[in-house]
């Protein structure tokens, strides 16, 4: 009987094991996936809002929008109260969501290769890839910070273009702002809020 | 003499920098989202908004314009400069120890100034030649060890540091053989404005490869003197690194508290 039930665990814990591993998400096929979702979006025949609207839900359901906006508060994230907390996650997502698509949606036919990935911890994983050259413009090297704590469900947290970390350049403007106004988070989130109504 | 009295005040800024970095809690707090200081911000940003207004009324229209002509025109344009470009690389190369470089750089500029023609044309990319990156002194004092020093914004030339702007005036030193040629000698050949001319070309053939991502920036930044100077940083520090592998540029420990979704 021991025997038996010894076995039935075995097979559920060896099922669940190989489940776990089928459905984690290679970073490296999760990448290159929203690269082609976001490329096939831009190359629509669409508006520019039309289009910024497509990339607003493919960053929802890729980017760790929440981990940007923590990482985008620098030291200041350990100074603010838990209700300044919640407001400054609920601008910063329609802030990243507005600049980001924004910024994306100028960008007609991108092409991108995705050609490696190293893996940095249980927690991140870097995927390397490049926008390849067209007429205009020369090749382009693109990372990618993959958060990869819930492998079934692998987020993007930064963008390095050709060494330059996108997350980095956030934090430091959030920093800018804070340190030029006497430590005042509350400007922050009013240059914030301006930037999401602004047309 | 005026050049030594700016050396010494540049000099002044790197030691001016470092010093700032060590004054207590308070200042260490104030500068926590950067390590290079921006010991004269409010100057900065007077120079930075006025260098905006130079970009808004002369770089950018030229370089609209300069975006017109005919692709051979402006690769050519683009392949001479990058070509003149290699006598100040060379002499770096040689300075950062990488000698195989400096010979493979010597080779390449031998290529395209000859069968190239002056440069116009990029044979040696079709021979092997490839891969080529600009160097400069300052890259050079950053591979010796040298601090970045107090973050800079020079009037029409934009973002530096007291050390990429040590290292600039090495090349009006006799580290430049295009100036030597052209300013710092009369060779009846070429003259004071053919250097001022290729400086100004470069400028706007930057500006118009950029044109789109500048002006996207700008559009899009909440900051944007603090987007650039970001930006002008971290590419400095990856061209000093000489590193393709992103793993290395990249400082992990700015991750580690992150609380993910």
């Amino acid at each position: 009987m021991h025997k038996k039930k010894l076995f039935f665990f075995l097979l559920i814990f060896l099922n669940l094991t190989f489940i776990n591993k089928l459905f984690a998400i290679d970073p490296y096929s999760f990448v290159q996936e929203t690269a082609d979702r976001a490329s096939e979006a831009l190359n629509k025949r669409q508006s520019k809002e039309e289009k910024m609207e497509i990339l607003k839900i493919i960053a929802k359901e890729t980017v760790d929008i929440k981990g940007i906006g923590y990482y985008s508060l620098g030291a200041y994230k350990k100074t603010i109260s838990d209700e300044k907390k919640i407001e400054y996650f609920d601008i910063f997502e329609k802030y990243f969501l507005k600049s980001f698509s924004s910024r994306l949606a100028e960008y007609t036919d991108p092409r991108i290769r995705v050609d490696s990935q190293k893996k940095l911890n249980d927690k991140y994983t870097m995927v390397s890839s490049t926008l390849l050259a067209t007429d205009k413009k020369p090749e382009i090297k693109i990372d990618w910070r993959v958060v990869t704590k819930n492998p079934d469900k692998p987020l993007i947290i930064d963008v390095v273009i050709e060494g330059v970390s996108l997350a980095k350049v956030q934090k430091e403007e959030f920093s800018s702002i804070i340190q030029n106004n006497d430590g005042d988070i509350n400007v922050l989130f009013n240059i914030l809020k301006e930037f999401v109504d602004k047309e | 003499m005026k050049k030594l009295i700016i050396l010494i005040f540049l000099t002044s800024l790197i030691s001016f920098s470092a010093h700032a970095g060590s004054e207590g809690q308070e200042e260490l707090s104030k500068n926590s989202s950067s390590e290079v200081k921006d010991c004269f911000e409010g100057i900065n940003r007077g120079i930075f908004a006025f260098n905006q207004v130079l970009d808004n009324t002369i770089f950018e229209p030229l370089a609209k314009g300069y975006r017109l002509l005919p692709s051979p025109i402006r690769s050519g344009t683009s392949n001479f400069l990058s070509n003149l470009s290699l006598v100040v690389t060379v002499p770096n190369n040689v300075l950062q120890g990488d000698i195989g470089l400096a010979g493979k750089n010597t080779a390449r500029f031998a290529v395209n100034s000859t069968i190239g023609i002056l440069g116009l044309f990029d044979p040696a990319t079709k021979l092997g030649l490839n891969d080529y990156s600009k160097e400069d002194y300052g890259q050079t004092l950053g591979r010796w060890g040298v601090g970045e020093g107090c973050y800079i914004v020079l009037p029409v030339l934009g973002p530096s540091t007291a050390r990429d702007t040590i290292g600039s005036l090495a090349n009006y030193m006799g580290g430049d053989a295009w100036y030597n040629i052209t300013v710092g000698q009369d060779t009846h050949y070429v003259s004071d404005f053919d250097y001022y001319a290729s400086k100004g070309a470069d400028g706007i053939d930057f500006r118009a490869k950029n044109l789109e991502a500048i002006n996207n920036l700008e559009k899009n930044s909440i900051d944007f003197y603090a987007s650039v100077k970001s930006l002008y940083l971290q590419d400095r520090k990856k061209r000093i690194l000489n590193s393709d592998a992103i793993i290395e540029t990249q400082d992990d420990s700015d991750w580690e508290e992150i609380e993910t979704q």
